[in-house]
């Protein structure tokens, strides 16, 4: 806006420089117009359709109509639990393993890459430029019976640990919660990595000094100034990593078995196969509850609106 | 609060620090003095903030060596050194309020009853009342001041502030020096001050190192500095200098005289930073204050034994206290003067003939071989 409070000119002119003050403060209304548009269309009708959808009974045949038949979810629920509590545990250590991977990696390019910071940011967000399904069918492979992965494992015993765990079965990983976990963790890893960046990459290095000069170890520097200071970008970091994965079900359909199904692959074969609507409506409503719910207590706990 | 810190002196010897092919700052000696207040002052990118970080631990001396007292503290890192610094930007944690900020440096060894310490520094910075405000939530001065109570609370040997007021308005700066200045009283503690503003390190320090170049120009009072530059650097870094380029005409016993255009100059001997030759070229300078004006149909009252050349009024400015005059010479073009408003001639307007005198006492001289110009753009700087 290269607009600025001209000088007023004397008499008359007054009433042209209000009128240009309203439609200066429209201006926001209008910026705004293509987004609610874009949101309305694409994301509140649909949900709308959804929702009628979950309280419809009929068949395909007959047609469905909305009879307030809230009894889908109650059905739902009940015999879908197994699969809300695997979505929920395999995306919570998707998330865990990705923040444990992720961190030292965001460290590593906020503060010490230097001049090779920028390629190593392209290097993480490198595989998006294949698509999400042909890196997750490359994982079958890698992780096929008696490909070089499963007998390095095997051989060195991790197998044996992880089967006694319940996380692998005998020697084998694919079509194993591992695996899941594994082709969970390795998509949504940029997802955690990129926000950790940001937010390490904000920190002035000079308050690391500051806490350098008033005796605090290097372990405490971290403990004490840069971890609480990149917690916006942990927050949101899991949050991105956990939200898409915990609805995700590619990864269990092309790495677990039928022992793996989460609540992605029931919708999933709901609306595509069973051809069973409403149940597959309420199963989406009841995961967005589940997750949003887990994500304010989440916030809440973190605390994020009290950092800067 | 008023105890003394065991410790002694801050000695630097032979440190240096290079980047590459880049020297920073060249091998230096400086002795800093228990319970001084001790400047380092010089333009941006003249090594000072090396200097400082190096004594703090932040950076590594290339060679050299850093002592407190008779402690070689070269090799520890910034957490095991009994020196704190008030960073330039303050560097204030931003998730800790202004109290956890304070209490910070005590926590880390280990006390555990810190209320009552930080109640103090809080009180001593006066900032009792703002304990619980988060960083942001403060304006400059308050912010530069947790900075200070942050450092100070710790007892440090040494105190090293890295132009703690570069980021404060020209009234607060003032505020803070006197502020600083009373803090540096009262606790007793050595003050190290990095500063590019020769006013606030004459203001503040006991003791001034004019830094240029990575080295330090001259070392001394702030008096000492201002009225004996030994440079061209230091004569027009602190405050103005007029410097004539003359030629020596005689040099014995007491005092030296030169020529420069028609006009016959004296100064005493002692005040040479350099040995005048005869027949050799020497600059003479004067500060602004030291001249006198009077108007050309006056020279004659003008006593006997003064030096004295005519000039021409070019331009002049009236300031309030005094009027600053810019006079043109066939001696040198564009002299500066001062004079103080008690009582003024309505004549001395631009254009009029007058003649500059002063007392001989007052004048110094410099090398000739030096650049006559060092030092004159940069006191302007802002940060």
């Amino acid at each position: 806006m290269t607009v600025t409070e001209a000088p007023p000119a004397p008499g008359p002119v007054e009433p042209v420089v209000h009128k240009q003050s309203v439609r200066r403060k429209l201006v926001p209304y209008w910026l705004l117009l293509p987004g609610i548009l874009w949101l309305v269309v694409f994301f509140a009708l649909p949900m709308v359709y959804q929702a009628s959808t979950s309280v419809q009974t009929g068949s395909l045949e007959e047609g469905f109509s909305v009879t307030w038949h809230f009894q889908t979810y109650w059905d739902a629920l009940t015999e879908y639990y197994p699969q809300f509590l695997r979505s929920v545990l395999y995306a919570g250590t998707a998330t865990i393993l990705c923040l444990l991977l992720g961190y030292p990696l965001a460290y590593l390019i906020a503060f010490r890459a230097g001049r090779w910071r920028n390629l190593l940011l392209v290097v993480v967000i490198a595989p998006f430029f294949t698509s999400f399904l042909i890196r997750t069918l490359a994982w079958k492979t890698i992780l096929a019976d008696g490909g070089p992965v499963v007998d390095v494992l095997g051989s060195v015993g991790f197998l044996d640990v992880t089967s006694w765990l319940g996380m692998t079965e005998g020697n084998r990983l694919l079509a194993t919660p591992l695996a899941v976990v594994c082709g969970l963790t390795y998509n949504f890893l940029p997802f955690m990595i990129l926000p950790l960046y940001t937010s390490l990459e904000r920190i002035d290095p000079r308050l690391h000094e500051a806490a350098g000069d008033l005796y605090a170890k290097p372990s405490t520097i971290f403990r004490k100034v840069t971890f609480p200071l990149s917690m916006p970008g942990v927050v949101s970091g899991t949050l991105l990593t956990f939200i898409p994965a915990s609805g995700d079900y590619v990864n269990a359909e092309l790495l677990g078995s039928t022992d793996t199904k989460m609540v992605g692959n029931v919708i999933q074969s709901q609306f595509l196969r069973v051809l069973d609507y409403p149940t597959a409506a309420a199963l989406s409503f009841i995961l967005m509850a589940v997750v949003l719910i887990m994500v304010t207590v989440y916030i809440r706990r973190a605390g994020t609106e009290d950092l800067v | 609060m008023t105890e003394k810190t065991e410790g002694g002196d801050v000695r630097l010897s032979g440190i240096s620090k290079t980047y590459g092919s880049f020297t920073a700052v060249h091998p230096l000696e400086l002795t800093v003095p228990q319970g001084s207040f001790f400047a380092l002052l010089g333009a941006s990118g003249c090594g000072k903030t090396t200097t400082l970080r190096m004594i703090a631990g932040l950076e590594d001396p290339t060679t050299g060596t850093v002592f407190l007292g008779d402690k070689d503290v070269t090799g520890l890192p910034p957490h095991k050194r009994p020196v704190n610094t008030v960073f330039q930007s303050y560097a204030l944690f931003p998730h800790l309020d202004v109290y956890e900020n304070v209490a910070f440096g005590l926590r880390r060894r280990g006390v555990t009853s810190v209320k009552k310490q930080v109640g103090e520094m809080l009180d001593l910075v006066e900032l009792g009342d703002f304990a619980n405000r988060k960083p942001h939530q403060l304006s400059g001065g308050q912010q530069q001041r947790v900075a200070v109570a942050r450092a100070l609370i710790n007892h440090p040997q040494v105190l090293l502030l890295d132009e703690p007021l570069g980021a404060l308005d020209l009234k607060l700066r003032r505020q803070m020096q006197l502020e600083l200045k009373r803090i540096q009283t009262e606790v007793g503690i050595t003050f190290v001050h990095v500063t590019h503003d020769q006013e606030e390190a004459m203001t503040m320090a006991d003791r001034v190192a004019v830094m240029n170049g990575g080295r330090v120009e001259q070392l001394g009072a702030p008096a000492d500095l201002y009225e004996n530059p030994q440079t061209t650097f230091v004569a027009n870094f602190l405050g103005t200098s007029n410097l004539i380029e003359a030629e020596v005409v005689e040099n014995s016993g007491g005092d030296v005289v030169v020529t420069a255009a028609d006009a016959k100059l004296r100064l005493p001997a002692e005040r040479c930073a350099t040995q005048p030759r005869t027949g050799g070229k020497l600059l003479v300078g004067v500060r602004p204050e030291k001249i006198s004006l009077a108007h050309a149909d006056d020279a004659g009252t003008i006593a006997e034994g003064r030096n004295r050349f005519t000039g021409k009024i070019a331009d002049s400015s009236f300031i309030g206290v005094s009027t600053q005059y810019v006079i043109d010479s066939p001696v040198c073009p564009e002299l500066e003067v001062y004079v103080q408003n008690i009582e003024r001639d309505s004549r001395l307007v631009p254009g009029a003939e007058v003649v500059l005198h002063w007392n001989p006492e007052h004048t110094f001289g410099l090398d000739a071989a030096q650049d006559i110009d060092a030092g004159v753009e940069t006191v302007e700087e802002t940060p």
